[in-house]
Order: C-alpha cells, then sequence, then structure tokens
C-alpha cells in the first residue's frame, strides 16, 4: 500500500525527466539575465553609475560673501561687517501635517519669546516676499539657543542656525541716509539684469550707496560642497571642495565724516527737518549731505516691530527715510538771488553799476511787493543789493526778465528743475516755473491764469512755485564759486579691494560748463560775502566773527501752509571758495536764525581740519 | 569528484567502528550544497560587519551579532533535520499544515505591528515571523497532499484541490498584509503541483487566469475604486517601470539601488561606499541588502553571490532527481522553486528588472526567521541527498 502510493509509476518517470529538465533550463535562464544585469550594471556602465553616486551625495550650498565696508574719505570705517547667528526656517522641511507644522512652530514662538500666530505671520509674509527660501525667524540668537536646538534637532525638522553677515555701522545713525540698507533680493528684482546670478535669499543693497555702489559692495556669494546622507543632512568629516565667497570690494567715499557728523549735529541742535549738503565746488565730491530727522540703519537688519515700520514708513510729517537734502523740494527764498543776478548781468538787464531805487514795495498791475520786514533800502546796485537782500531791487530785475525766459534759461543752466545726476538713488528734479510751463497748465484747465509778471517777480526771489532742493542750490552756488563748471555731485571716491589696492576711481565729468563773466562773478561773489561778513549784511551776525572768509546767502521762503522755510547757501573761502554748504530747515525762520548757524556749524568743522591757507580737500585751490 | 568522496569515506570491511565522519553522516551528504549555504551565511555576517556598523548608535555589532547567532542555531537545525527521515513529514502532512495556516493567522491577534503591517511575534530574545517557516512547511505539507491525492479524483479536482491547500496559506499571509511572503507561497505551490505532474493544460488555464487577476488588481480594481493591494504595494509594484525623483517614492528607492550597484564597477568601492552607507539605498540590510554587495564589492563580490546561489540551486535539482521517493523529489522541487523564486525577485529587484515585493534574499538579508527557515529547507535537502545515498547503500543509518 505505502509503496503503491508512493511510487508515481514508470509511465512519470519519463515525463518527470523533462519537467525537471525544463525547470533546470528556466533557473539556468533566471541567472543568466540576473548575471547579464549585473555585467551591464557594474562592468559597462559602471562609471556613470559611480558619477551619478558621487553626484547623489553631495549637496551645494551658498556661502554668502560679506559685503564690502563702506569708510569716508580718510579712511575712516562707516559701515562693515559682524557675524551672526540667525534662526532659519527652511519651509519645504517644514512637517507636511498641518497640526504636526503647527505644533512646531508654536514650540518656535515659545523657543524665540514670541507667539505662534506672530512666528506664523512672519513666515506667512516673507514666503509671500520669496517663495520657498530659507525663512529669517531672528537673528542674532544667543548660544544657549544654539546648543538647544542642536541636541533637539528631531523635535525642530527645517530649522537651522546659519551664521550669516551682518552690516555694522560702526558710528550708528551716521550718514544714515547716504549709506542706505541691505536686505533679501526681491522676486521683482531678481528679473532684473543687474542681479543676474542671484538667489532668493541673497542680500543686495536696497538704497543709497548701498543700493548704487551694490555690484561693487556685493562680493561673489561661495559654494560649499558637502557629503550629505540621503536626508540631505551633512555628514561627519563630509566637507568637500568648495569654492570660498570672494568678499565685496571696499567702498570709499568722498563723505568727511567729521564734517557729516557736524551737518548732522547741527541739524538736530535744532530739531527741525531739514536737511544740509556740503560739496567741492570744482570737484563735486560731497563731503557731507544729511537729512533730519535720521534713522538707524541697523533696524534694517533684523525683523522690524509694527511700531518700528510706522515710525520709518507711515509718518508723512517727519518722514525720516526722506533724504530732504536730495529730496526735499521747498521754494528757496533769497538764496536764488544769485541765480536771478547773473541772469540778469549776462542777458544785459543791468551791470554791476546800475542803481536801481528800492521804495520798499513794487507795484506791478495793481500788486503790491514788499521787502520782507517792510525795509527800504533806496538807491542799491548788485553787490549791495545781495548784501541786505532787498526783494525790490530783484523784483525789479524778475518784472524786466518777465517774458524773456533768461531768468530760466539760467536758472535751467545751473541746475534748477533738472536732475542733479547724484550717484543716490532718490535725487528730486523739483520745479523751475516758466512761461511755457504756466501757458501749458492754464491751456489744460489746470490753474486758474496764465503766466504774468508776478510769477516771474516771485521766481527772482525764490518764492512762489519754485520747488528746489539743497542739492541743487549747492550745485548753483558752486558753479558761480568755481567761475562755470557745473560739477556732477557723487559720494563715491574709489573702490579699493581687501588689501587696499585701488580698483576704480570715481571722478565723474562735469555736466556742462556755462560761460560766466569773470566781472560778474566777482561783484556776485562780493555782494555775497559782504552778506555773511560785513556790517549789515543780512547774516552778519552769524558770520561776522568767522576767521575765514567767505560768501553767504540767507533765505526765508514761505511756504503755504507752514511756517517760513529756512535757507542758508556759502560758499568758503572767498573769494577763492573750495567748498559750498547749503542747509535748509522746515519750519526755521529766516534764513539768519536758523539756517546760517547751522551752516556755521559745518564750516568750523571743515576748517577746524583745513585751515583757510592749506589746500583743498582734493589737493588743490583754483586759481 | 563526489563518487571518489564517498567511496574515500565508505568503512573498510574490517573497521570495527565506524570513523567519526561516518558516524555524522557527513558522507551520505551534499558538501557542495552544504559549503554554499554556509558560504552565503558566513557573506551574509561578513557583508553586515561592514555595512551596519553605524546603524543602531552605541551597538556596531547589533546586526552581525544577531545574524550570526540566527546561522549558528540554523546550522543546527539544518544538520538535525539532515539526520532525520525527511518521509516522516509526509505522515505529519495535516499536522504540518494545520501548523502553518494557525500559526499565520495567530499573528492577527498576537503578533505585533510594524510598518503598518503584521507579521511577528515577539518573542523574549528575538521576533519570530511564522510565514518564513511557513515557506518549508507549505512544501513539505502540500508535497505530502500531492502524493496522498495521487490516485484520488479526476485531474482537474485534484488541481483545485492542490490550488485551495496554497491559496489558504497564502491568503492568509497576504492579509498581514505580505505581498510578497504571500507570492511566494503561490510560487511553491505551482511547482510542487508541476513536478507532481499535474497536466500541462491546467497549467497554461491557471497562466490565464493569473494574467486575468494581475490585470484586474492593478488595472481594473484602482480604477473602478475597490482598490485590492495598499497603495504602497500598488506603487512598489508598477513603479520599477518609471523611477522618479521623489525620496519617499519607491522607484525612487529602486534606483537608487541601480546606481548603488553600478557605482561598485568591477572591483567595488569598500569602505568608500556612499549609496549604501549614507542612507540612500533604504532597508540595506534586508531587502536591498544585495546593493550594499554590489556596491563595496563590485562585480567580483556581487557575481560570487550569485554563483553561491547557482549552486545551491543547482544541487537542489541535482537532489530532486536523486530522490528515492516521489515525496522527496516534490519536497525538493519545492524547495529549489522557493529559492529560485526568492534569490531571482530580490536580485532583481535590485537591479530594477523587478518590481519591489519585499521578498527577503534567502540567506543573506538580515533576518532571523528567514535564515532559519532556509537553512532548515537546505536540511530536508540534505536529508533527501542522505536516505537517496543510505538507500543506494542498501542500509538505513543507525
Amino acid at each position: 500500500m505505502y509503496r503503491r502510493s508512493d511510487e508515481l509509476g514508470p509511465e512519470m518517470s519519463n515525463k518527470l525527466a523533462l519537467r525537471i529538465a525544463i525547470f533546470g533550463g528556466v533557473a539556468l535562464a533566471l541567472f543568466v539575465v540576473l548575471f547579464f544585469r549585473l555585467w551591464f550594471l557594474q562592468v559597462l556602465n559602471g562609471d556613470r553609475y559611480l558619477a551619478e553616486a558621487k553626484n547623489n551625495r553631495t549637496r551645494e550650498f551658498r556661502v554668502s560673501a560679506p559685503r564690502g565696508e563702506i569708510l569716508d574719505r580718510n579712511g575712516r570705517i562707516l559701515v562693515s561687517n559682524r557675524t551672526s547667528l540667525a534662526l532659519q526656517i527652511n519651509p519645504n522641511k517644514l512637517p507636511e501635517d498641518e497640526k504636526e507644522r503647527r505644533a512646531e512652530l508654536a514650540r518656535l514662538a515659545d523657543l524665540t519669546h514670541s507667539t505662534p500666530r506672530r512666528v506664523r505671520g512672519m513666515l506667512h509674509e516673507q514666503l509671500s516676499i520669496a517663495p520657498g527660501a530659507p525663512v529669517t525667524l531672528r537673528r542674532d540668537v544667543g548660544d544657549y539657543l544654539v546648543y538647544y536646538l542642536q541636541e533637539n534637532q528631531d523635535r525642530f525638522p527645517g530649522v537651522a542656525v546659519e551664521r550669516v553677515f551682518v552690516r555694522r555701522y560702526v558710528d550708528g545713525t551716521l550718514a544714515a541716509h547716504i549709506l542706505g540698507n541691505v536686505g533679501e533680493v526681491s522676486e521683482d528684482q531678481l528679473e532684473e539684469p543687474r542681479y543676474r546670478g542671484l538667489e532668493p535669499g541673497d542680500e543686495i543693497g536696497q538704497d543709497g550707496i548701498e543700493d548704487t555702489y551694490d555690484r561693487f559692495l556685493r562680493g561673489i556669494a561661495g559654494i560649499e560642497r558637502i557629503q550629505v546622507d540621503a536626508f540631505g543632512q551633512p555628514t561627519r568629516n563630509g566637507q568637500l571642495v568648495s569654492q570660498p565667497p570672494v568678499p565685496g570690494d571696499n567702498l570709499r567715499l568722498t563723505i568727511d565724516a567729521d564734517v557729516q557728523a557736524a551737518g548732522e549735529a547741527a541739524l538736530a541742535a535744532r530739531g527741525l527737518p531739514g536737511g544740509f549738503v556740503t560739496m567741492d565746488v570744482n570737484t563735486g565730491e560731497i563731503l557731507g549731505l544729511g537729512s533730519f530727522p535720521t534713522f538707524d540703519p541697523s533696524v534694517f537688519t533684523r525683523p522690524m516691530t509694527q511700531a518700528q515700520v510706522d515710525a520709518l514708513y507711515r509718518d508723512p510729517v517727519l518722514a525720516p527715510l526722506t533724504n530732504r537734502a536730495i529730496a526735499g523740494l521747498y521754494p528757496t527764498g533769497s538764496t536764488f538771488k544769485l541765480i536771478t543776478a547773473i541772469a540778469a548781468l549776462e542777458s544785459g538787464v543791468i551791470t554791476p553799476g546800475t542803481p536801481i531805487y528800492d521804495g520798499g514795495s513794487l507795484t506791478v498791475g495793481g500788486q503790491s511787493f514788499q521787502n520782507a520786514g517792510g525795509a527800504s533800502y533806496g538807491s542799491l546796485t548788485l553787490a549791495p543789493a545781495l548784501q541786505v537782500s532787498s526783494d525790490v531791487f530783484f523784483y525789479t530785475l524778475g518784472l524786466d526778465m518777465w517774458d524773456t525766459g533768461d531768468l530760466q534759461r539760467w536758472a535751467h543752466m545751473l541746475g534748477i528743475g533738472r536732475s542733479p545726476g547724484l550717484d543716490l538713488p532718490g535725487d528730486a528734479e523739483g520745479l523751475l516755473p516758466s512761461q511755457s510751463w504756466r501757458n501749458q497748465l492754464y491751456r489744460e484747465g489746470e490753474t486758474d491764469r496764465p503766466w504774468s509778471a508776478g510769477d516771474n517777480i516771485q521766481l527772482a526771489t525764490g518764492q512762489g512755485d519754485l520747488q528746489a532742493s539743497p542739492l541743487q542750490m549747492a550745485i548753483a552756488y558752486a558753479t558761480m564759486a568755481n567761475g562755470g563748471t557745473v560739477v556732477t555731485p557723487h559720494v563715491a571716491l574709489r573702490v579699493d579691494d581687501a588689501a587696499g589696492r585701488v580698483l576704480r576711481e570715481f571722478d565723474p565729468r562735469a555736466q556742462r560748463q556755462v560761460e560766466i563773466d569773470p566781472e560778474y562773478r566777482e561783484t556776485i561773489m562780493e555782494g555775497l560775502h559782504e552778506a555773511a561778513q560785513a556790517p549789515g549784511g543780512t547774516s552778519y551776525a552769524v558770520f561776522g566773527g568767522f576767521p575765514v572768509p567767505v560768501a553767504g546767502k540767507t533765505g526765508t521762503a514761505q511756504r503755504v501752509g507752514h511756517a517760513d522755510q529756512s535757507w542758508y547757501a556759502v560758499v568758503a573761502p572767498y573769494p577763492n571758495p573750495r567748498i559750498v554748504t547749503v542747509v535748509t530747515f522746515e519750519e526755521g525762520g529766516f534764513g539768519a536764525e536758523s539756517a546760517a548757524p547751522a551752516a556755521l556749524q559745518i564750516l568750523e568743522a571743515y576748517f577746524g581740519k583745513h585751515s583757510s591757507g592749506e589746500s583743498g580737500p582734493n589737493g588743490g585751490s583754483p586759481g | 569528484m563526489y563518487a571518489t568522496r564517498t567511496r574515500r569515506a565508505r568503512p573498510e570491511p574490517f573497521a570495527l567502528r565506524p570513523g567519526i565522519a561516518e558516524r555524522l553522516g557527513l558522507p551520505y551528504m551534499d558538501a557542495t550544497l552544504g559549503l554554499s549555504a554556509i558560504g552565503l551565511v558566513a557573506f551574509s555576517v561578513f557583508t553586515l560587519g561592514q555595512a551596519t556598523q553605524g546603524d543602531v548608535p552605541g551597538s556596531p555589532g547589533y546586526f552581525v551579532d544577531r545574524q550570526l547567532i540566527y546561522a549558528i542555531i540554523g546550522l543546527a537545525g539544518m544538520y538535525l533535520l539532515a539526520r532525520i527521515d525527511y518521509s516522516r513529514f509526509r505522515e505529519l502532512r495535516v499536522g504540518i499544515y494545520t501548523f502553518l495556516c494557525a500559526s499565520v493567522t495567530a499573528v492577527f491577534f498576537f503578533g505585533f505591528a510594524a510598518r503598518g503591517s503584521r507579521r511577528a511575534f515577539d518573542l523574549p530574545l528575538f521576533s519570530f515571523q511564522p510565514s518564513e517557516l511557513g515557506k518549508l512547511l507549505l512544501v513539505l505539507a502540500l508535497a505530502g497532499f500531492v502524493i496522498d491525492g495521487a490516485r484520488r479524483g479526476s485531474a482537474r479536482q485534484r488541481t483545485v484541490r492542490y490550488l485551495c491547500l496554497g491559496f489558504a496559506p497564502a491568503a492568509l499571509v497576504f492579509l498581514q498584509p505580505d505581498l510578497g511572503t504571500s507570492l511566494v507561497y503561490g510560487a511553491i505551490t505551482l511547482a510542487v503541483m508541476y513536478v507532481g505532474g499535474v497536466p500541462w493544460t491546467h497549467f497554461a488555464v491557471i497562466g490565464a487566469a493569473l494574467v486575468a487577476l494581475v490585470a484586474l488588481v492593478l488595472v481594473v480594481a484602482p480604477a473602478i475604486g475597490t482598490p485590492i493591494l495598499k497603495e504602497y504595494q500598488q506603487q512598489r509594484l508598477t513603479s520599477f517601470a518609471d523611477p522618479s525623483g521623489d525620496p519617499s517614492d519607491a522607484g525612487y528607492q529602486q534606483n537608487q539601488a541601480k546606481i548603488a550597484i553600478g557605482s561598485g564597477e568591477k572591483t567595488g568601492r569598500g569602505d568608500r561606499a556612499t549609496q549604501t552607507r549614507l542612507d540612500f539605498v533604504p532597508e540595506r540590510h534586508t531587502d536591498f541588502i544585495f546593493a550594499v554587495i554590489g556596491e563595496r564589492y563590485g562585480f567580483m563580490g556581487a557575481a560570487l553571490v550569485l554563483s553561491l546561489y547557482a549552486l545551491l540551486i543547482w544541487r537542489a535539482l541535482r537532489i530532486v532527481t536523486l530522490s528515492k521517493n516521489s515525496y522527496g523529489t516534490l519536497v525538493a522541487g519545492g524547495i529549489a522553486a522557493m529559492l529560485l523564486f526568492q534569490v531571482f525577485v530580490n536580485v532583481g529587484m535590485n537591479l530594477g528588472i523587478m518590481p519591489i515585493t519585499g521578498i527577503p534574499l534567502p540567506l543573506l538579508s538580515y533576518g532571523g526567521s528567514s535564515v532559519l527557515a532556509t537553512l532548515l529547507a537546505v536540511g530536508v535537502l540534505q536529508s533527501i541527498h542522505m536516505q537517496a545515498r543510505l538507500s543506494q547503500k542498501g542500509r538505513f543509518a543507525w
């Protein structure tokens, strides 16, 4: 029984042999397939897969380059860098699960003494600006936080502490409006040609000199190749070849930190919104340029609170970010008389010796234009008229040129109503009222009357519709002081590499030449000098005791809805000036009241270093 | 060569006592089979020792030590089984089959869950996965049923009966869920039927039904919204044709395994291996251990391993033909098919020509149950060989 059922019978064994043979054949075929495949992968294509494997285990990280330093003309550091530990969230590595993500953000909020809502808000806000880029939650985190995160890495996926470079402003708010700030490149900016090659998260200059000369300061981000495991985590001793970042080049400014500080102190001392410019009259190098109220540029190096944002961006009166020296547009008051004077002389309306009678007022077409303070100076020639700032004298000149366009032509040549060409963003063109301008407006129904003599009379004394910035006035005064060269103002002096070698110098060509009769120039300069330093001059009370001979003009402009705008424009030393300083204050009253003393402070700082006999800041004085 | 050895080991007529080798039964065993199995286990321990040092923090030898213990237990079990006449298992077929079904069912109640599936018991010292041992048990029981039913019922009835007997444990394992092992059960069932002489026409019908089933499971069922496979299973089965870049994706893993093996080139990268050292290849100590070998030891190492498997399966097939009875033929055929199927599917998966099914590489993959079950299966093969040799000699052991 057992044997019978056990044996499958002899007729089976042939079949069985065949089946076993087929089984063996299949097994052989399968092994052949495996061997060939193995051969194909390892021997025939091994090099390709090896390359892929090597590529697999490396990740490239961008190593941000430190930006170049910014120095003043004497090599004093204005902006340098410091390293900071920044708490960053990589949004791609946060838990996908909504609940887990919220829990992690809540833990983070706890860690950074914030609220979960604020953390989520910041994440959302920054992601809408640069989607996918790492979000910096907090800068300048302490070491303890770094250690804590390292020990609890699994509880904080996607959170990393990165060493980043942060701008350090050595002198606090000094030159804040010139320096500008840096910030992460925006999505729109990434598409501009000048930011080609950058990636989201890279920092660029966003304003001021940081913006204009970004390509020198920025440097080149390095690339670090690191061995990583499948989860992208760097492995131990996994540092591979790296391309170190190239630090940005250093930028030396034309700014003189002492002049700059004096100017800012002079503005701050009055506490009024205003601005100042001090410039080399021959080269256009800006020695100092400031605006009040100012701000601390370091607030841009870390996330801002709402209060800071409001104070910086939402205050229309103080507007601390506005650079009033280049973007503040006001009627200029009597400082404009220099332009009226040269226009009248050059167009033959008067000669230096032509007397005009100042009876205290000038009536044109039933409208009476009066001297400030109701004074009357009798018969005057040009120089004394400038000294006492006779309005009637210049009203008369304005009347004489009301439909000739000479005043506008000269004002325009001297830079009024046109871009000053400064190498900082935000310089304003202003407005030079003219017959064609107003008539055009009138034809379009924008104004109730066409151009009249009254408009030109107003313009002759820097009142009315005129809008000019301190920088524009500085250029006009510099042109007069240097005998006819309209300089291109600039704040960048040169680019140095880290070793101090000069890579590039900035010496922009003058914008244009204006032909000014030396005799006319002399007359006007004499008038301005007497206005500043001869008894009876409008700013004699301020500059009378100043040891350096100067030529300066006060200005007091009426602004609708405001108290008077106070101006002072001064060139020094007289008669061959090296520098020009223009100061203005909103609601500062008479020019001699606030602007002139501020200008004096600046000149004191400048001549405290450069006594009048010495050579000028650029190595030589004219004539 | 074998014959020489047998002759040499045969006791001389005048010897009063048999030699130690004779008493251990070693001359009647298949040395090539035994050595290739031992070689593979040794290679496994060696590879794990080099590749998994940093896997369990604080205990560099975690996997090696355990694998070594399993191997020693398994080799002892292999020897014991070799000395038992396998024919007794035929009489125990009902008991074996019942135990098989009971044990793979028990994990549903007493097993612990790992990665979404219940497959193993957590015993005091190690975990035990009944479905691994079940592969061997299925071979032993099914072969018995085939022999027993060889004269009962029509050929069609017998075929249906075998299919049902194989399908029951396969279905239980599939529900754990463990797709890979259930496929091995299927392969074993078909192989035992094949060797047992089920007509070719039946296989043609079964083949057609299988094609239809695969189409139903992979295409139709998901399309009508009642998927039979878990999503990850479906993905693994289909993604090898279309690998993607998502690291959590099965196709990506397979691509990484392929890169790992390819990058080993002819002589391997040794400790400079990166793919399998830095977690690009998942499950490197179990399902993807062949990728580790390929990357670390190159074509030389991988080809050596494949050659050892070829030897193993060649010897198993040889034993099929040597067996003294049909039960031995069927058991040896089932074991040969079990080994061949697992090796081909696993290595093919590593080489990127087969889908990911979660089948371990016999004797090489880390895992006590698998190593133990495979070594016991080799033990059964040895037993068949030994009984054949002894019956040729005309006497039984002790």
